[in-house]
Parts: structure tokens; sequence; C-alpha cells
């Protein structure tokens, strides 16, 4: 153990108590935190990430620590604490929760209690664990707000959780954590939530922070383009037990368990990943969108005309036959807008956009009536982002997947089983699945339930808003694969929605970048990923974290 | 079982096997229902009431309407199953005591004690009285009844007519819990035509809708029914009157529905699967019936199951009142009726026997209900 050493972990094993006996969450997980330096974890969902960080802070209601040592180590006094032994509500632990281990979360809003402002709940962490009056407290949280680079943290520390932004809520959850000076910082997945540019800002500022205050960070991520971007020291998880443990570079360029390599294969960056391009010379433009804007009213306010939110502001693009055509933007760009406008779900107050049928026709997609008769929906079919909410949990995969066939008249009986079953299998799953109910498949087969039931009818185009982006590293590569095997087998074109644009070097031809409404820059794939000519398409580029340590652009400083 | 392996690479989910994830959802609320042990015994207990209620002829030992002025007041008799002889023999019999009248010589009221001489002995599958089984086949078998019939055989004693108590109970438990289920029906096809519409269609037929529950509910309930009540014709038959009296009810009982449903339609039309269906080129018609109602049929259910104490209380209060169901239609409010006067209620405390059967049918109700509402979501927790 070297002298820097702040937390050893040892054998650590945490279980889930049920009736027919433990259900295992992560067994005999050894690792080492130093000071000065970041431990990613990494691993997919269910790894045991999560439970671990928990353990750590001895958390883990309703499961149990099963065997184990966990040691904190004050390295000034030279004293050690053996922490999982401890009462889970005793006053040892509680004196180390929040003072010399912190914890950020994964979703600010939710952390944060909506009814107490900022300056409020980090005094109330300070006056707990320090020995000081009201107005000390006040000033270490107003200087904790600065230490975050929150601007003018004397006004910001009387506001509101929702007057905040969602970079600014991760910014004071970091402030409230520090605002004890621990030792160790536990960020479970503290960036996930947020836009690719507000997550290279916060990124750089945990990384600020622990070199300035020499603490130890435990960084939790299913990406590894940020474990790249921050560790020092990486701990792979599967299945919840460490496979894998060491250094950033080596893990990366010496991976030595086949897991770790497959994690890095998946990671999509935008460097590594082979650059696409469109294999045919088609230019039928299937779908195309001229100065489309759509306002959305403000609510209650019936006196005050022309007020509200510009979500399409002039967007034109063109869908070509055979073509994948990204849409990128941060949150609230419009995007998804710009999908539900062409599905019909909205109207748009101005502009056109045209949809060329298979017979030749030409449809009106800014009418309603356009899409009444069904033939638009049965040529263009969507793949939603929430591979749990968009399978009828009360349907089999069968019906599911058989309801556009059935309702359109095409199929039935047994035909229509053989033709369920063919689909299934054609998008990786057993045609047993057929009897199934959506509840019994993981996330990324659920997805490949709703790319059958897409392309039931043999579609045209597919719209898929955010359809990889619930998933996982691994789990996206493959959806994205089965995408663009479909696409040559099918003769699909598809408007793919995105907010992740590591993903997009990899799948689109061409990408159309979206910014508040508009369509700021509209390019090939690799023209937008390599020479991005509008600032917004280079800021947006730069903060894209690179799955190579050896080129970390993010956080140096 | 097909082997998950052919599939490629790695996202099968090695616990999938044999026939996980082929329960349905009703499979699942069963199960979780079944776990939760004081709705499962309320469900029994429910189960025992709609037995009584279907078959309260062949249940009740005396008919519910025959007097006999002889046994006014007659108190409860226990039933013997062992039956001692003198000489130290026993065997397993039912059996209950006879009735002595005695006279207080100061006041000169009759009472009645029971006589250990007098051995009234019971059999099961008796024929006596003629009643219709379900109100359409004619039979005179019984459960239990004395073995000669003209012998007093008063197990929850008897009312101020010499009314047997537990066949009117048996009876009254027929009539309200129809009231109840059939008060509740009517308000759920309301509440779900007219909230099921509010919520998927929106717009201005909400808005209006939402007014008209709001006020609705905003008028106080007993002077409300009372005033409905009273407008009934005097010359209407008791059938006529009991289905009024159901109609009152689901007419004001409608609006708590409609808004669960209005609810649940709100929450759905935001689902993405709700959107796939329309994108499938699913109707209207279909997107509601096959995609939305199984979506939210447990919690109508659940909803509706947590009314139904509601109408049975309404019910029994206007009958209480006076306002309600009128005699000779038996109900649990008719019966307590007759409990309302303090002095009757000394010498017969037995008469408040409709008031327990309430209070248990009631409860097992909410039991149920709430057992319900918990085992509907199996995705909870």
């Amino acid at each position: 153990m070297t002298d820097d050493t702040v937390l050893q972990v040892r054998g650590l094993s945490v279980a889930f108590p049920g009736r027919r006996g433990d259900t295992t969450a992560i067994s005999d997980v050894d690792f080492d935190l130093r000071l000065g330096q970041t431990t990613c974890f990494v691993g997919e969902s269910g790894s045991g990430k999560s439970v671990t960080a928990r353990a750590v802070l001895n958390i883990v209601e309703p499961a149990v620590i099963k065997s184990g040592a966990i040691h904190l180590v004050d390295v000034k006094a030279g004293q050690r604490v053996e922490l999982s032994g401890l009462d889970p509500d005793g006053a040892e632990i509680r004196a180390v929760r929040g003072a010399r281990i912190a914890m950020i979360f994964q979703e600010p809003m939710s952390s944060l209690s909506p009814v107490h402002t900022i300056g409020q709940q980090i005094t109330e962490a300070i006056l707990l664990h320090q020995n000081v009056d009201a107005t000390e407290a006040r000033a270490r949280a107003i200087e904790a707000l600065r230490a975050v680079q929150i601007a003018d943290p004397e006004q910001a520390i009387d506001k509101y959780p929702f007057e905040y932004s969602g970079g600014m809520r991760q910014r004071a959850m970091i402030a409230m954590a520090l605002g004890c000076e621990p030792d160790i910082l536990i960020a479970d997945e503290p960036t996930t939530a947020l836009d690719v540019t507000t997550q290279a800002e916060i990124l750089r500022l945990i990384r600020d922070l622990q070199a300035s205050r020499n603490m130890a960070v435990m960084f939790i991520t299913h990406d590894m383009g940020v474990v790249a971007e921050i560790a020092d020291q990486v701990v792979v998880m599967l299945h919840g037990r460490v496979v894998e443990t060491g250094p950033v570079d080596q893990i990366f360029h010496a991976p030595t368990h086949h897991y770790t390599q497959k994690l890095l294969k998946a990671a999509l960056g935008l460097d590594a990943a082979p650059a696409r391009q469109r294999d045919t010379t088609d230019d039928t433009v299937l779908l195309e969108t001229r100065n489309l804007s759509l306002r959305f009213p403000s609510k209650g306010r019936i006196f005050r005309k022309g007020t509200g939110v510009q979500a399409l502001d002039g967007v034109s693009i063109d869908l070509r036959r055979g073509e994948i055509l990204g849409i990128v933007g941060e949150s609230g760009s419009g995007k998804t807008t710009l999908a539900r406008v062409l599905m019909g779900r909205f109207q748009p107050q101005s502009g056109e956009a045209a949809y060329h049928t298979r017979d030749g026709g030409t449809r009106d997609m800014t009418k309603k009536a356009s899409f009444r008769d069904g033939l638009v929906y049965r040529e263009m079919r969507m793949i939603f982002q929430d591979p749990y909410g968009s399978l009828n949990p009360r349907m089999t995969v069968e019906q599911i997947v058989g309801e556009p066939l059935l309702v359109n008249g095409l199929l039935k009986g047994g035909a229509l089983r053989t033709r369920v079953g063919a689909l299934l299998e054609r998008v990786g799953l057993p045609a047993s699945a057929m009897e199934r109910y959506p509840h019994a498949f993981s996330g990324g087969q659920r997805q490949r339930i709703g790319i059958a039931r897409a392309i039931a009818l043999d579609p045209r185009i597919i719209i898929a808003d955010e359809a990889t982006s619930a998933l996982d590293g691994s789990i996206r590569a493959q959806i994205l694969d089965l995408l663009l095997d479909l696409r040559a087998e099918l003769d699909l074109s598809i408007l793919f929605i995105a907010h992740d644009i590591g993903v997009v070097r990899y799948f689109c031809d061409r990408v159309a970048v979206m910014h508040r409404g508009q369509v700021v820059e509209t390019g090939t794939a690799l023209q937008i990923c390599d020479h991005p000519r509008q600032a917004y398409t280079q800021a947006l580029i730069a903060a894209v974290p690179i799955p190579n340590p050896r080129k970390r652009h993010l956080t140096l400083t | 079982m097909v082997s998950t392996t052919e599939a490629p690479a790695g996202d099968i989910d090695p616990r999938i096997t044999g026939t996980a994830g082929t329960e349905s959802q009703w499979q699942l609320i069963r199960r979780r229902f079944s776990k939760h042990r004081l709705a499962v015994v309320s469900l029994w207990v429910l189960g025992m009431f709609a037995f009584v209620a279907l078959f309260a002829g062949f249940i009740s030992p005396n008919d519910p309407g025959d007097v006999k002025a002889r046994y006014t007041f007659a108190p409860p008799q226990g039933i013997n199953f062992i039956d001692r002889n003198d000489d130290g023999g026993w065997a397993i019999r039912p059996y209950v005591y006879g009735y002595d009248v005695e006279v207080n010589p100061a006041s000169l009221s009759r009472s009645f004690v029971i006589a250990e001489n007098k051995k009234i002995y019971l059999n099961f599958f008796v024929r006596s009285w003629d009643y219709k089984l379900f109100g359409l086949i004619p039979t005179d078998l019984h459960l239990i009844g004395p073995e000669r019939s003209r012998d007093p055989f008063y197990i929850l004693g008897a009312d101020r007519l010499g009314r047997d108590m537990f066949s009117r109970l048996a009876y009254g438990t027929q009539i309200s819990l129809s009231v109840g289920l059939v008060g509740v029906l009517m308000s759920l096809i309301l509440g779900v035509i007219i909230g099921g519409a509010a919520g998927y269609f929106g717009g201005w037929f909400d808005a209006v809708t939402q007014r008209v529950i709001e006020f609705l509910r905003s008028l106080p309930t007993i002077p409300l029914w009372m005033g409905l009540a009273a407008a009934m014709p005097s010359g209407w038959s008791p059938l006529q009157v009991y289905f009024a009296i159901t109609l009152i009810l689901s007419l004001l009982g409608w609006t708590e529905l409609a808004r669960v449903v209005r609810g649940r339609f709100l929450a759905l039309n935001g689902e993405d699967y709700v959107a796939a269906a329309r994108y499938d080129g699913c109707s209207h018609g279909r997107v509601i019936l096959r995609h939305m109602v199984p979506a939210f049929t447990s919690h109508i259910i659940t909803a509706a199951s947590l009314a139904v104490p509601g109408m049975i209380l309404a019910e029994t209060a206007l009958s209480f009142l006076g306002l309600g169901l009128q005699a000779p239609v038996i109900s649990w409010g008719v019966l307590l009726q007759e409990a309302q006067n303090i002095r009757t209620l000394a010498t017969a405390p037995w008469l408040l026997a409709p008031g327990a059967a309430i209070v248990i049918a009631v409860l097992a109700m909410n039991f149920v209900g709430d057992g319900l509402r918990d085992a509907a979501d199996p995705y909870a927790s």
C-alpha cells in the first residue's frame, strides 16, 4: 500500500436478500483509491458499478454487505477506519458520509430539493459536519459555488434549483459535495444526463478540482470516451465482478480481458470509427422540407400573443434514397419536434414538407389530412428512443410485431405468424421470442423488437428518434450494425436523430446539425466531424470525448 | 425452447430460459394479488357474501316475510353440535334449544328464556317453505332447518314482528350488494365513455366535462339524494323504486370513475407504444380498445371495487332515512331502520346484525381494492 492510498477495498461482496436466497450484486471486488487520482469504474448497466460506490458509503439498502473490508485511511493522521462493519445508520458512518467521502449523482434535478435554495442546501451540509456558525457557512458556500465556476455566486446562492440549468445544477451538486473538503469524491455517472458541451465543462471542472484539492475521485461511467478523458486508473466491471484493473493507458492500449476489448471496440469515437461513404449514387429525394417553422404558444398567457418557444425555425433538409441522414443537436434544439412534424403529430405554421410516395405521388406533410389514409405511415416507420415505453406491456411480441400487418389487412393467421417469426429472426431474435411479453427482454432486445415492427411493412423510410441513446455501448453498436445491414438489404433511408454526435461518423452518410430550432450546418458525416465550418458545430465536435487517453483534449489545462 | 445462442452477439439475456416472460399481465397481477394476504382473505369473505346473495332462499331457514307474533323479539339461539344423552353417550347432531316465555309479574312484560329441556333437532337439506332459486326455479329445498318445520329456529333472533333476522339479512345482502354492483356498473359505463372521450380527444369536450364533474361533485350528496328520492312518485312499485335508487346513485357516482379513466387516457396518450399503434395504422377505436383499455382495465377494476362500498353505504343511508328502498323490499338499510329506536335496541341488540354485515362487507371490498391496486402494476417497486 502506497502512502497516498485513501481507500482500500478488499473482497467486497454485496447481495440482495430474497425469499429464494440471496441475489449477488457484486462479489469479491478489490480496488484502491489514491489521493490526487481519478479511478474510473466502467461497465454496462447492471454490472455493479453503482452498488460498489454505495457500498463504500454503506448505503446499499435493501442489499447487505456480505463480506469484505473497506478501509478508509486518514493519510495525515495515519489512522484507518473499517467502514463495512459499521451500523449503516450509526454516528460513525454518518461522520464519514459527506465529510470524508462525498457523492454526486446522475440526475441533479432529483438530487436537489426543489423547495430550498441552493444556498440552504449547501450550508446545511457544512453546518452538519463542520463547527462553524451560519454566516461562516454561507461564506464557505459562496466560496464553494465560486470554486465550481458558477457565475456571480453571491446572487446564485439564493436561487432555487429550477432557476439553474442542468449543468449549473450538477455544479451546485459538486459544490455541495465539496463543501466539507472531502478526501474522496464519488461521482455516479455525473454527466450522463447532460449535453455533450456541458459534459465537457463538468469533466474539466472535476479534473481541475481534483488536482487543486488533491482528492481521490471515484468516477462511474459507461462511456469509454469519458474514461479516456478523465481516468488515471480504470476498473472494468462485468456481472458484479472486477474483470480488469490498471492504469488508463494500459487498459486502452493493452487490454487483457476480452470484455475490455469488446467495450473498446464498441466505443465509437469520432476519430477511430471507419469513415462511411454512401455507396449508391441515386440522388432521388424521398423527403424534403423547406423553411419549416413551428412555434409552440406559451400556455396561460392569453393576452400576450407572440411569446412561446420557436421549436423549428426555417428547417430545410433532404432525405435521399438509401441515405442515412443524421440530425444532431443538444436537448431542446428541435430535432425531436422535427421528427414529430414529419410523423404528422404537429403541423408547422409555415414552410413546406413533401414526401414522394412509392407510387410516384407527393404528399404534403404539413397537412394532417395527408396522413389520414395511413399510406405515409406504411412507407415511413418510426423507431422510438425508449425501448421500455415503446412496446405495449400487455401484448406478446407476436402481437406487437404483427399489429401493423394485421391492421393493414396484409396477413393473418398462420401466414402472419410465419412472417413475424421471420422478422424476429431477421433482427437477431429467436422466433420463439414471439410468445413472450416485452418484460422478458433486455433494452437491446426490445429495441430489436421495435425494429422488427418498423420493418414489418417493408417501409422506405425509418425515422429513428434517439433509437440508440438508451442503450449501453456494445449493444448500441450492435443495433447500429443491424440498421446498417437492414438498410442495404431493404433499400431503406434512415433519418437518424441523435444527441450523441459520437455515433454519427460511424453511422451516418450526411449530418444536419441543429441548434435552437435551426439547421446550422449540413454536410457529409466526414466533413462535419473532421472539418466543421460553423462555430457551433466546431464547439460541439470539440466537446466529444475521444476514447483514447493519448488524445486527451477536454481536460487538458 | 429454441436456443438463444443462435442469435448474433451477446445482448441476449441469458436469464431468458424456459417459459420466463410468457406470463401475461393478468397472470402477473394474480400472482402479486395472491401475496397480499389480507386481500385474499377479504376476497373469500366477499365470495361468501356473494354466495349468500345468490342463494338467499336456499340459505334462509325461514321465510323472511313470515310474521309470527309468538316470537316477537325472540333472542338468537346458539347452534349446538354435540348432542349428549342423559345416560352419558353423545352423538354429533346439530340442535338448538327452544324458548320458554316468562312474564314479569310487576311489569307484565314478556321475555324469552332459552329452554334447555326443549331440544329442536336440525336437519340439512330440509324441505319447507317455497321460494324461487335465482327468481326462476321454484323449489322448497333449504340448507338447514328444524326437523319439524313448525319449531322456532332463529340463529340471529327475531325482529318486532317475529321475522327471522338471519333470513332477512340474507335477502338484504342480495338487494344491497346488487344495488352496489349495478350502481357501479352503470357509473362505470358512464364514466368510461365520458372520461375516455374527454381524455382521448381532449379540447373543449374535456374542458366542459371537467367543469360538469366539478359542479356535480360540489353538490352536497345527502340532500341531493333526499331531494331526488323524495321526487319519486309514491305509486311506484318496490321494484321501480329499487331501479330508480340505483340510477340516482350512479348518476352521481360516475364522476369519480370518469376522472380515473380520463387520467389514465391522458397518461397513456403520451406513451410511445400508443403512438406506435397509431403509426401502425390502427383506427381510433382500435387504439383505444386494443392498446389503451387493456393497460388500465386493472386500474378501472380497482377504482370500481373501491366505489362499490360507497354505493352500498349510500343506499344504506338513504334507506335508513326512510327515503330509499321501502318495505317489503329488504335491504341492509331497510333492516337498520328497525334499529333506529333505542328502546327496541336495548331489548333486541341483535337488530344491529345488518350493521355488522355492512362493516364487514365494506372493509372486505376496500381490502380487495387495495390488493388489486397494488397488484395492478407489476412493474412497480
